[in-house]
């Protein structure tokens, strides 16, 4: 099968690859780059385990084409922590509890810092809106909500 | 005796350090950067991509497979069909809570004479890329002779309903049919004289209710990586709760040596039952065998939904008698569960379980495993129990309503307590049903007034716990720091929690031991990670563990020190002469005495073998507020409590997410979750879009209770805890929409067109 090469920007790296017409960027970035942190949960935009950002937006990677994601710029859950250091929100995420088994985790740490860049402030009720596209089947969702809320508080300095 | 032997509960002589604390994960870091790897995340060289071919009938016999032209295609490396696995006889083996039929597993691995369900597996492809082998699958040519089918439970026990399997004769019944029949098995749970109380009860509320199956929705799908070499040696990589029953499966299966098959757990995204069977392994292995690459296969959404899970639906007969005074007089039930394509759904533990919360004189349960065209049904979270529940519970609230009697005080009055003899045979220890009730009595949620359209509702929940076989390895390195491999895999944290028990007993922090699931080369045989096992048996087992290594240090310093070993002991973290009398030497640190291991006799190591027992069984009592929606019929959850006994929450965040979680699990089987099939009996909703789980904007914070009462069975009182709070989920909300309209609903899920057709019904309004 006729495979188109791309060139994108992933978490800060210049990266080429080739890609069937029918891979995702999904399938591109585990199967291609190697990079399996973001998740499949179910391949048609349901669940969220695969969100990563997409030129800045978030998007459902497996509802991208990987032919699509040429010249853009892409942020997974690898390039979240700097170095040694956690993004706040991984941390408090561990020091939550807010996952269980860990397999929506990738996604929701991306989802819920695309939330925190454009809401520093967000209440409960937007933030549950925010991550309905996420699911966990593990937590209830509740510890995921706290994590999420007290990351902004402390990021806003309280 | 020596330390190790008593492993009953005792009350600590000291402040406990660690247990009882929230200690960091020690898998944490690799699940918040994405470093974890799960089922599918495993790459090797040379590796193909694997795809199943599934059945679109829900019926049909196989009249024969042509796969030459998929074969044909380039980059096609492997084709399996029935013809690649040896026909397996009739053998029971254990999974989990259940026990399965090998000949049934092989059948539901890769159909042989007949496609069972909608999504059965039929063949496997492998090749050089994904699109290439779902290309391939396509050109594989199957010859159906599509039969009647059958869905539905009560369909399926009628004496003409389309057969599944020619040889079952119903199990449980004298003397034997003479014909065959789709019911697998009749059971009876039994206590005392149920007419006899029935003929003392004052009031009888006699009433049907049916559920639907649901899907246990973990979000990873089944995954795997297989590797077979030239010399006969296989490999896999996989997504499991139990690596070493994948092993036992997959081994047998391929005819292959146990020794010669190495299984190793990925982290797992989830699995609350529905991954305590194999599906993929056997494919994956034969597929390698066959080429001589690896080769990966990983399911999509749609053909979990499809083939694997779920648990049953049901069709339920409850009749509960009390007296005026609140006494309950008998409980019986007649239990009809679907099993799906072959027998062995949750209907034993399912009627064990019914009227397990309360202390009664009088209990019959009559049970039916019966087959349907659906997939097997596998174990999900306190399998059956959550189901019988729902109709005894449901119950429970009318009579209470009939008696006037608040739901918690007539749940009290009759409360299953220590001495309770319960109906499927034991008589219970100390357990803490009474200590549920009091807590959301107590609590301030259960005393919120109510707004209009509001209601509350109650309910218990029971569930067992588990031993089992289990070995754990605790090898001392010489910088002091632990390495302890266990063997079941870690679904919620439960690493840790072992880890922090082990800490508990040796005396140092927990960060120094490095707790690792090892492969199935590692350790003796392990039970897989059921039954609310791990942190309660692979705990039990690690401190046993740690008093056989501290025994050990114990000695070493003995040797050093050249007094007795009665002479030293063990605290915290150091040896110590016992008493003055024994000489005055200088305690010796952990780290002391492992620098030194090599003059005083080499490596210090424990290890333990064991079948654990001693399981403490836990309930739950949970109360939930909610609100509806008269014009749609929606229900909104208001606030939701859940207080569960866990004996002693080991990490108490650990615990509260697992009550939160499996309340979470019962509220979308309350209001939403449900497979629905269409004429063919092919499944209509094989995806998240259209099977609805609860997300995060569907829900309030959940209010988890951690009740303590000791297990006397186990040194810090652990109780397995990971199932109980789904069981009363259900009937909760259904008692709360009776509270909020005065409408009973029967029949689950309570989705809005079910809830506003019944308030259409109260009303005289027929059209909705
Ligand atoms: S895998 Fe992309 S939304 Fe589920
Ligand atoms: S932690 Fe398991 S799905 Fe969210």
């Amino acid at each position: 099968m006729a495979r188109y090469h791309v060139s994108a920007t992933v978490n800060g790296d210049e990266v080429d690859f080739l890609c069937e017409p029918e891979q995702t960027l999904l399938d591109v970035l585990r199967d291609e780059l190697h990079l399996t942190g973001t998740k499949e949960g179910c391949a048609s935009g349901d669940c969220g385990a695969c969100s990563v950002m997409l030129d800045g937006r978030l998007v459902c990677s497996c509802l991208v084409m990987g032919a699509e994601a040429g010249d853009c710029s892409i942020e997974t859950i690898e390039g979240m922590a700097e170095g040694e250091r956690l993004h706040p929100l991984q941390q408090k995420f561990l020091d939550y509890a807010a996952l269980q088994c860990g397999y929506c985790t990738p996604g929701l740490l991306v989802a819920a810092k695309a939330l925190l860049e454009r809401s520093p402030d967000p209440t409960e009720i937007e933030t549950r809106y925010w991550l309905a596209g996420n699911l966990c089947r593990c937590t209830g969702y509740d510890k995921i909500i706290r994590a999420v809320l007290d990351t902004a508080a402390e990021m806003r300095g309280e | 005796m020596s330390a190790a032997e008593d492993l009953g509960y005792r009350e600590k002589p000291h402040e406990l350090k660690w247990v009882g604390t929230n200690v960091a994960r020690t898998d944490g870091v690799d699940k918040v950067t994405g470093r974890a790897r799960f089922g599918a995340d495993l790459i090797m060289p040379g590796m193909l991509f694997g795809a199943v071919l599934r059945s679109p009938h829900a019926h049909a016999r196989i009249n024969g497979i042509d796969t030459s032209k998929a074969e044909a295609v380039k980059g096609v490396k492997a084709v399996i069909t029935r013809k690649d696995f040896e026909d397996q006889p009739s053998e029971m083996i254990q999974v989990g809570e259940l026990t399965v039929n090998i000949r049934d597993v092989i059948r539901n691995v890769l159909a042989r004479e007949k496609a069972m369900y909608d999504g059965h597996a039929v063949a496997a492809v492998a090749a050089t890329s994904a699109s290439i082998a779902r290309k391939a699958l396509k050109l594989i040519d199957v010859d159906y002779e599509v039969l009647p089918h059958v869905i539905d439970v009560v369909e399926a026990m009628k004496p003409d309903a389309p057969l599944l399997n020619e040889d079952q004769f119903t199990d449980g019944v004298d003397p034997k049919p003479d014909r065959p029949s789709n019911v697998a098995k009749r059971l009876e749970i039994k206590l005392g004289d149920v007419e006899k109380g029935f003929a003392e009860a004052d009031v009888v509320i006699e009433r049907e209710y049916k559920t639907r199956p649901v899907h246990q929705g973990y979000i990873e799908p089944h995954a795997c990586v297989a590797s077979y070499t030239e010399d006969g040696q296989g490999e896999v990589w996989c997504s499991t709760p139990g690596h070493f029953l994948v092993r036992a499966i997959t081994s047998r299966l391929c005819g292959i040596e146990v020794s010669k098959l190495k299984v190793t757990a990925s982290e797992i995204g989830g699995g609350f039952g529905g991954k305590n069977i194999v599906y993929l392994e056997p494919l994956a292995l034969a597929l390698s065998r066959k080429c001589g690459r690896p080769v990966k296969i990983a399911m999509h959404r749609n053909e979990v939904f499809r083939a694997t899970g779920p648990t049953s639906g049901s069709h339920m007969k409850v009749k509960i008698g009390a007296r005026h005074d609140g006494k309950i007089t008998a409980g019986w039930a007649e239990l009809m569960f679907q099993a799906g394509a072959f027998p062995g759904s949750p209907v034993f533990p399912a009627a064990m379980c019914a009227y397990a919360c309360y202390d009664l004189e009088n209990v019959l349960v009559i049970g039916y495993d019966v087959v349907a065209n659906r997939p097997k049904t596998t174990a999900y979270r306190a399998p059956g129990a959550q189901i019988s529940a729902f109709a005894v519970e449901s119950a429970m609230d009318e009579m209470a309503r009939e008696l006037g009697i608040d739901p918690v005080d007539l749940r009290l009055m009759n409360a299953a307590k220590e001495g309770t003899k319960a109906a499927y045979g034991p008589t219970f220890g100390p357990v803490g049903q009474v200590e549920t009730l009091q807590a959301i009595k107590n609590h301030p949620n259960y005393n919120v007034p109510l707004g209009p359209n509001q209601g509350r509702g109650v309910a218990s929940g029971f569930w067992f716990n588990i031993g089992g076989e289990t070995s754990v390895t605790m090898n001392v390195n010489d910088d002091g720091t632990i390495a302890l491999t266990v063997g079941n895999p870690d679904l919620s944290g439960t690493r840790t929690s072992i880890s922090v028990m082990a800490a508990e007993e040796l005396g140092i922090e927990p960060e120094r031991i490095r707790p690792a699931v090892g492969d199935t080369t590692s350790l003796g045989f392990n039970f897989i990670s059921a039954g609310s096992r791990t942190t309660f048996a692979v705990g039990k087992a690690t401190v046993e563990v740690a008093r056989v290594v501290i025994d050990e240090l114990r000695a070493r310093a003995a040797a050093t020190w050249n007094i007795p070993v009665e002479a030293v002991v063990w605290e915290d973290g150091h040896a110590r002469p016992a008493s003055s009398n024994a000489g005055d030497f200088e305690p010796l640190s952990l780290e002391d005495i492992a620098r030194d291991a090599k003059k005083t006799g080499g490596p210090i190591a424990g290890h333990v073998e064991t079948n654990v027992s001693g399981a403490g069984p836990s309930f739950a009592t949970e109360a939930v507020d909610i609100e509806v929606d008269p014009e749609t019929g929606h229900i909104k959850i208001l606030s939701f409590t859940a207080a569960q006994d866990a004996g002693k929450a080991i990490q108490p965040n650990l615990v509260e997410g697992q009550y939160q979680g499996a309340a979470v699990q019962g509220i979308g089987w309350a209001l939403n979750e449900e497979y629905i099939y269409d004429e063919q009996g092919r499944m209509e909703n094989p995806g998240f879009l259209d099977y609805r789980m609860p997300v995060a904007s569907d829900l309030p914070m959940i209010d988890a209770v951690i009740v303590e009462v000791p297990n006397p069975n186990h040194p810090y009182g652990v109780r397995g805890i990971g199932e109980t709070s789904i069981v009363p989920v259900m009937a909760a909300v259904a008692n709360a929409l009776d509270d909020a309209t005065g409408v009973r609903v029967q029949e689950l899920p309570l989705s809005p067109p079910r809830v506003l057709k019944a308030l259409n019904e109260k009303n005289g309004n027929r059209l909705g």
